[in-house]
């Protein structure tokens, strides 16, 4: 394993150093008391033939019953011990991966999707517990035994432990040879059940079309190629899997040949007696397992490599947007003054954003309006820092937004994002999110605000409903306006709603933008929309395109210059009151 | 959701889903047969070990003139050859024992795995054939997991469970007959152990199944964590909400951990107590075993066999219990797979289906009743009729019934009244495959499936030239974008064909109704979801499309319902108003509302500016 990965891993093993060494003596001692029990057997045995009285027999049973008794305590702790520390590491690294992963930037979540970071901190974990956990206490237990019973055999006859364990190394290869190829081909076969599953999902997503365009029997045609493909893909694994049990049985059977053989030659020339041939064999069976868990080990020691790997990927992030040198710790709120100075602003090599000036002073209404692209999300993902522009070019309350702690500037702004996000909680808990300690009044004002109160009315425990995956659905509307409630509770001096009243009902949205005036009133407030009866009442509506600022003015001015904004307008009057008929 | 956690409770053995089972397996009877026949001889082979031992022991290592065996009279007398004579059998045995192993576990996975394929195929083949308002009950999810994972449960129960079952069974059957030959007092004494490995799995199954529970739960957990969190990020950190959703994880994970830790507790009692219970075993075995050795009844070989012999009862009867678990999930599973298969088919062609009409594109609706449920109508006594080539607009307010009679042409539902033709037939009367090439659809939603994008315009038609799915592309206005595509229509979309905008998704339906040449085409809600540039191209597109063919354009934009031919204004599955924009601004109704209000808002717009 390399060095940077056993650095990684030292300081949690470090943690629990001393649970560690207990597990190992115990596993020492173990070890000793297990093989005592073939010991025993050998000198019953060997009594049995010369004479045995019962009470020496009786000695015989109960020394096993009491090695066995102790066997059974020591068994359990070091399997408690050893297998729990594991636990507790898969624990720690799975709270600091959160916890790293919190402080990473947007860009981060972009080139890491979702699915491949749960993917980490759940499969890659447990294949590293599993190295560090079953990995570490087989692969010792092994060692331990193979030392103990090597030395107790040879003592007996070196050369019939030299024929015996013959087959001792082909059993590890082996296992570990069938293990690692067994698992890629299973892989793979994974990724072919997903497609699988897929192509199911499509064409029961997709029924109509393919009904209405007559497609079933091509339909059927392409799920039977997958269909066929994976069962011979699964036949070729059972080619593998289906002989690896057989031959590790023939190999371990094999030992017990050479046992019979050459230890039966042993006997006959007096080298050992008939309880030193009976050891023999039990010996070799306590032999079995290590012999195949050195195999099983190593495919663990290998994937468990492979996923720390994937881990410290994560873990060594640093956060590309974080508190500097620059930041200025006296500050300690925001008043609400937005500039953007000569904005630029790209995406790695692309430039979305050319040249914006802004100024927007504290207090003010500004909406955003212009096409999908024009840049609106861009400019206030600015602002709650997301994205971080070049130093000066973004300046809050007049100084560079890099020189106020961030914790400091977010507490300062109320976020409506574009793609509604709420957790799986209750729908109290989804409102208060950026304020935990809201007191129910305050909860209740902003759902009123939303609009969202008498949704609550109706659902089965109010505030209490737990909403998202295993809870109650939402509408589109429901969702947006939630979403809306929970800025609002915030309390913030900065407000930016980014297209958030998109999926609610145009006769809500006026009732919404109604109640909003109040709480709008002495904060500054950014607007997104492409309704123009959302931004109509703006202190003043700013119109990008391609990442300018082609307009700027009141609504009156906008209509009056006839140019996007009119004619935005005329286009949407149309479909609005249309829909708003029905 | 709540259908996949459902916790099996079934029954482990259902006669009557057997019986159904099992008519999946008659095709590889034979194979079966052979590969049971090959369980029972390899079991055979496993079980020599202690028995030739025992033979070279009472023979030559330790002999005792009282001990005769079956195989002892066959033997030299040479204790060195006989000794080089049993191993030879014992090496033999076990390369026997290792072709009977692998070609009776090949044999049994090839049988699970044809009967898994045929099981699939016959699932996907129903799903085909299921009336559309299956669906609406059903959601996609349930649905592919019956075709995956619960026919991937059977396979295991088929290729190994069983297989494991029999070979469980076998191998103990041969042990108890080979320990009672030998002697069957010690065998008695020596089986009195077995009850107590029962109720100890037993315990230990119940109490592992119970944290594995847990755990399932507590993992599905940390997922739906991760995953809101990891998505929702960008929420997390604007709000401030870092510290407290890393100590809410950590809780989640610290009884994930103390799950497992349960777990673990349960296994370091179980391995333990197992051992114990071997060496107990063992330990009676020596005391008994020896006291009879004492009186010469017994020999040494018999004793050294019964104790390697105690030690290999327990895994068969570890394994025992746990397949009992998997069949009885497997037994869940097929029924859940025989109750999708037994969902019936209520839609289909007619048994001896009419002669196609000429393809004309006329439509008409006779006095059309439609309810998805009971009594709930949708439709109320609907009718109307478009001349072909001309073009037909419905309005109406969201669940107005608009969507509904598309789906009706289309024969996705049946009516319950009345009757719809299609050219003059009734369009039950009419083969369904036929009857869906004549309409052309481009849905609200864009759809495409994982393909290239030519695929998805092609669907799979081979009969569609490569010049008509060109044709069809600059008809569409979708030329000028795959041209910027570097293999322009050969791109292959990913999933869902995501990388593509809502509006290019849109246009590529577009030239998928267009290259069919259908006579009707049907257009519904087909821009509501595109931004004003796509929609711009669409429209420029839609002229070219609608001539020469009747079409049905379900839109809330004027400019297109304005031109129609017919225009249905329907409210609440009634159809109020019929006929040409005109006409029905002079009826002075609900369209002659909808249009006023409109006129209004334009005059207030030219007086603000």
């Amino acid at each position: 394993m390399k060095r940077e990965l056993l650095q990684l891993l030292w300081p949690y093993l470090r943690r629990y150093r001393l649970r560690l060494a207990g597990g190992m003596l115990i596993l020492l001692v173990n070890t000793g008391v297990f093989v005592l029990i073939p010991f025993i057997i050998h000198l019953a045995i060997d009594d049995l033939g010369h004479g045995l009285t019962s009470a020496k027999l009786l000695k015989y049973c109960l020394m096993l019953m009491g090695t066995v008794t102790a066997r059974a305590i020591l068994n359990y702790y070091q399997r408690l011990i050893l297998i729990t520390i594991s636990r507790l590491i898969e624990f720690d690294l799975r709270n600091d991966l959160l916890a790293k992963v919190e402080t990473l930037s947007l860009g981060f979540f972009q080139q890491y999707r979702t699915g491949d970071l749960m993917a980490r901190a759940v499969n890659d974990l447990n294949a590293v517990r599993n190295m560090l956990g079953p990995g570490i206490m087989y692969s010792a237990q092994a060692v331990v035994l193979f030392v103990y019973v090597v030395t107790i055999l040879w003592r007996q006859d070196p050369v019939l432990t030299l024929i015996a364990f013959v087959p001792a190394p082909f059993v590890s290869i082996s296992v570990q040879w069938f293990g690692k190829r067994i698992h890629e081909r299973f892989e793979r076969i994974q990724s072919m059940f997903s497609n699988l599953a897929t192509r199911v999902e499509e064409n029961v997503s997709g029924l109509r079309l393919v009904r209405a365009y007559a497609r079933e029997a091509v339909e059927e045609a392409k799920f039977d190629e997958l269909n066929r493909d994976y069962v011979q893909r699964n036949l070729k694994l059972v080619l593998l899997s289906g002989a690896f049990d057989p031959l590790l049985q023939f190999l371990l059977g094999v030992s017990y040949v050479l046992v019979l053989w050459f230890g039966g030659r042993a006997v006959l020339e007096h080298q050992i007696t008939i309880g030193g041939y009976a050891a023999f064999n039990l010996y070799m069976a306590q032999m079995a397992f290590p012999m195949i868990a050195m195999g099983y080990v190593i495919n663990l020691v290998q994937r468990g490599a492979a996923s720390l790997e994937r881990l410290r990927e994560v873990l060594r992030q640093e956060p590309a947007i974080a508190d500097g040198a620059a930041t200025d710790r006296g500050v300690r709120a925001v008043r609400g003054e937005i500039e953007f100075r000569n904005l630029h602003f790209r995406y790695g090599n692309q430039e979305v954003v050319h040249g914006i000036n802004l100024h927007i002073r504290p207090g003010q209404t500004v909406a955003l309006v212009g096409p999908t692209g024009s840049g609106k999300s861009t400019l206030v993902s600015l602002i709650p820092r997301l994205y971080d522009a070049e130093p000066g070019m973004v300046l809050i309350d007049g100084r560079p937004i890099g020189e106020i702690p961030l914790s400091v500037l977010r507490r300062g702004i109320g976020l409506v994002p574009q793609e509604t996000f709420l957790f799986s909680d209750t729908l109290r808990a989804n409102i208060a999110f950026g304020r935990p300690d809201a007191t129910d009044e305050q909860v209740q004002t902003a759902a009123d605000i939303a609009s969202l109160s008498r949704d609550v009315a109706d659902f089965p425990e109010g505030y209490r409903t737990r909403v998202g995956e295993r809870g109650l659905t939402l509408s589109g509307g429901q969702k947006q306006r939630t979403a809306l409630a929970r800025a609002v509770l915030r309390d913030a001096n900065i407000l930016i709603l980014d297209d958030a009243l998109a999926s609610v009902d145009t006769i809500t949205e006026e009732r919404i933008l109604e109640q909003l005036e109040t709480v709008m009133r002495g904060r500054t407030t950014l607007l997104i929309s492409h309704r123009i009866s959302t931004v109509r009442n703006a202190d003043f509506i700013v119109v990008l395109d391609h990442g300018r600022i082609v307009e700027q003015g009141t609504h009156a001015e906008l209509i009056g210059l006839g140019g996007a904004y009119a004619s935005l307008y005329e286009k949407q009057l149309l479909e609005e009151e249309l829909a708003r008929v029905e | 959701m709540p259908q996949e956690e459902e916790e099996i409770t079934g029954k482990a053995v259902d006669r009557h889903l057997i019986k159904r089972l099992l008519g999946y397996v008659r095709p590889y009877r034979w194979t079966v047969t052979a590969a049971t026949v090959a369980a029972a001889l390899q079991s055979a082979t496993q079980i020599v070990g202690p028995y030739l031992n025992k033979v070279v022991i009472d023979r030559y290592l330790f002999p005792n003139p009282s001990a005769n065996s079956l195989l002892g009279r066959y033997l030299p007398a040479d204790a060195f050859r006989g000794v080089a004579t049993v191993g030879v059998i014992y090496l033999v045995t076990l390369a026997v024992g290792f072709v009977l192993d692998f070609a009776q576990t090949y044999a049994m996975q090839r049988v699970g795995q044809h009967t898994m394929y045929d099981l699939r195929r016959e699932l996907f083949a129903h799903l085909q054939r299921l009336p559309i308002s299956f669906f609406d009950k059903n959601p996609a999810g349930r649905l592919v997991t019956r075709v995956t994972n619960d026919v991937e449960m059977l396979n295991d129960t088929i290729s190994t469970a069983l297989v494991a079952l029999f070979d469980d069974c076998f191998v103990l059957t041969m042990i108890i007959v080979v320990m009672i030959g030998f002697n069957w007092q010690l065998s008695l004494i020596t089986l009195g152990v077995m009850p107590a490995i029962f109720v100890a799995t037993h315990y230990f199954r119940k109490a592992v199944r119970e944290s594995y529970r847990r755990i399932r739960l507590l993992v599905a957990r940390i997922n739906v964590f991760l995953q809101e969190h990891i998505t929702g990020m960008a929420v997390v950190q604007v709000f401030n909400r870092e510290q407290l959703a890393y100590e809410q994880f950590r809780g989640i994970n610290q009884e994930h951990c103390d799950a497992w830790i349960r777990a673990v507790v349960a296994y370091a009692v179980y391995y333990p107590v197992v051992e114990f219970l071997s060496i107990l075993a063992v330990a009676m075995v020596l005391w008994f075993g020896g006291l009879r050795v004492m009186h010469g009844d017994v020999t040494i070989g018999i004793v050294f066999a019964f104790i390697q012999y105690v030690q290999r009862f327990f895994r068969p009867i570890q394994d025992l219990s746990d397949k009992y678990n998997t069949l009885q999930s497997a037994m869940a599973s097929s029924e859940r797979i025989f109750t999708l298969l037994d969902a019936p088919v209520t839609l289909e062609s007619p048994g001896r289906p009419a002669a196609m009409p000429p393809a004309l594109g006329r439509i008409e609706f006779d006095h059309v009743w439609f309810a998805y449920r009971d009594e709930e109508w949708v439709l109320r006594d609907v009718s109307f009729v478009v001349e072909p080539g001309s073009s037909l607009a419905i309005v109406g307010h969201t669940g107005a019934g608009k969507t509904t009679m598309t789906s009706l042409l289309l024969r996705f539902y049946d009516v319950q009244r009345g009757r719809i033709l299609l050219d003059g037939v009734d369009i039950r009367e009419l083969e369904l495959h036929e009857l869906r090439r004549r309409f052309g659809i481009v849905l609200q939603d864009p759809y495409l499936f994982t393909g290239s994008i030519a695929d998805n315009i092609r669907m799979d038609d081979p009969a569609l030239t490569d010049e008509r799915v060109r044709a069809a592309e600059r008809d569409a206005n979708l030329a000028d974008f795959l041209e910027t595509l570097p293999e322009g229509d050969a791109t292959l979309l990913r999933e869902r064909g995501n990388g593509l905008s809502t509006g290019q998704k849109q246009l590529v339906n577009f030239a998928r109704a267009l290259a069919a040449n259908p006579s009707i085409l049907i257009l519904d809600e087909a821009t509501a979801s595109v931004d004003t540039e796509t929609e711009l191209k669409i429209r420029g597109a839609l002229a070219r499309m609608m001539s020469h063919r009747t079409s049905i354009l379900i839109a809330h934009r004027l400019s297109t319902i304005q031109r129609a031919d017919l225009i249905l204004v329907l409210h609440k599955g009634v159809l109020r108003e019929q006929g040409t924009h005109q006409e029905l601004l002079h009826q002075r109704g609900i369209y002659w509302r909808l249009y006023r209000l409109q006129y209004k808002d334009q005059e207030l717009a030219e007086v603000e500016s």
